[in-house]
């Protein structure tokens, strides 16, 4: 299923038919030009490019501008992300998808880099409980043991321990589409999408 | 803050509320949906606190209901507050009137605030 290239704004409420708050993150999605569609036959799977933006022509370099011209861009996208293909769906290069693919109510995927967290500890990383906050106990986010001992006298791999957090492709599933604005290639989507304000998202069913 | 989402909610900010500042005894008719039905509540207290302002402005009204206090906190901007009507106009010396939770009867007294004109 093809999808859109989006742009975090940020994120408001809107008060729905009922008169409730509905927290929504505000997307600037598309239009995103289709700069190449690849085929099982050419490239051995199904899937299309889209782009987003445009970038100037002298920080763009000649094989972008050359790929983008193919397409019959002006100028080369300043992002192109690939979207997979379902069997049976057509598209043409140079056909320009929009917010005009979703409706209020769908549920969609939304892709994104979250935010660093920079180093963190394993309450935090992980979800550890730590010790207990009061009834004596000493103050204490320790991961605690990490293994037994002399046998197998070393750490299991992929045991959860402190480091970088955040900073790292993420995906929320079944999130819901409040509202469309065609106009200003808007999406409003309930709930929070991984990623900073002005960080790039895909957006796909 | 986003200019598109500033610009979003200024469009939807209401002009149908009346001022109102904290000290003033004040009437919020609050539409009920039970059912199919819709029904307007009221609910008469003093505004003890407005917080936030602009589309995530909130109040707090503060009443004394069959001798327990009870407080409420209505978004202002929502489309469920149908009215705001100000009872009485008091004289209050601060923004937040938290310390009349630790008061009752007498003490919990506003002055009534004197027009300048």
């Amino acid at each position: 299923m093809a999808g859109l290239i989006g742009k975090k704004i940020g994120m408001t409420r809107i008060f729905n038919e009922d008169g409730v708050q509905v927290p929504v993150t505000v997307i600037e999605a598309g239009p995103c030009p289709v700069v190449q569609v690849k085929s099982a036959g050419t490239d051995g799977y199904g899937a299309i490019q889209l782009g987003l933006g445009a970038q100037k022509a002298k920080r763009a370099s000649k094989a972008e501008v050359g790929h983008a011209a193919k397409a019959g861009l002006e100028a080369a996208p300043r992002l192109i992300r690939e979207f997979a293909l379902d069997s049976g769906e057509e598209y043409v290069v140079g056909q320009e998808l929009t917010v005009a693919l979703f409706e209020a109510g769908d549920r969609i995927k939304i892709t994104g880099r979250s935010k660093g967290k920079g180093f963190q500890g394993v309450v935090k990383r992980y979800g550890f409980a730590g010790r207990p906050a009061s009834h004596g106990h000493p103050m204490s986010r320790t991961p605690g043991s990490v293994g037994p001992g002399t046998n197998p006298s070393r750490v299991i791999k992929g045991k959860k321990l402190p480091g970088r957090m955040g900073g790292a492709r993420t995906t929320i599933r079944n999130l819901q589409i409040v509202r469309v604005d065609g106009e200003r290639n808007l999406l409003f989507v309930k709930g929070g999408v991984p990623g900073a304000r002005d960080g790039y998202v895909l957006i796909t069913k | 803050m986003s200019d598109v989402i500033k610009e979003l909610e200024k469009t939807q900010l209401r002009t149908d509320i009346p001022e109102f500042a904290p000290g003033d005894t004040i009437k919020v008719l609050y539409l009920v949906r039970e059912g199919a039905k819709e029904r307007v509540q009221a609910f008469e207290g003093v505004c003890i606190s407005r917080k936030h302002g602009g589309f995530d402005e909130t109040f707090t009204v503060r009443k004394i209901a069959s001798g327990i206090a009870v407080e409420r906190i209505f978004p202002l901007q929502a489309p469920t507050v149908s009215g705001i009507e100000v009872m009485r106009r008091g004289r209050v010396r601060r923004a937040k009137l938290y310390y009349l939770r630790g008061r009752r009867g007498k003490a919990a007294r506003i002055a009534e605030k004197r027009s300048t004109r």
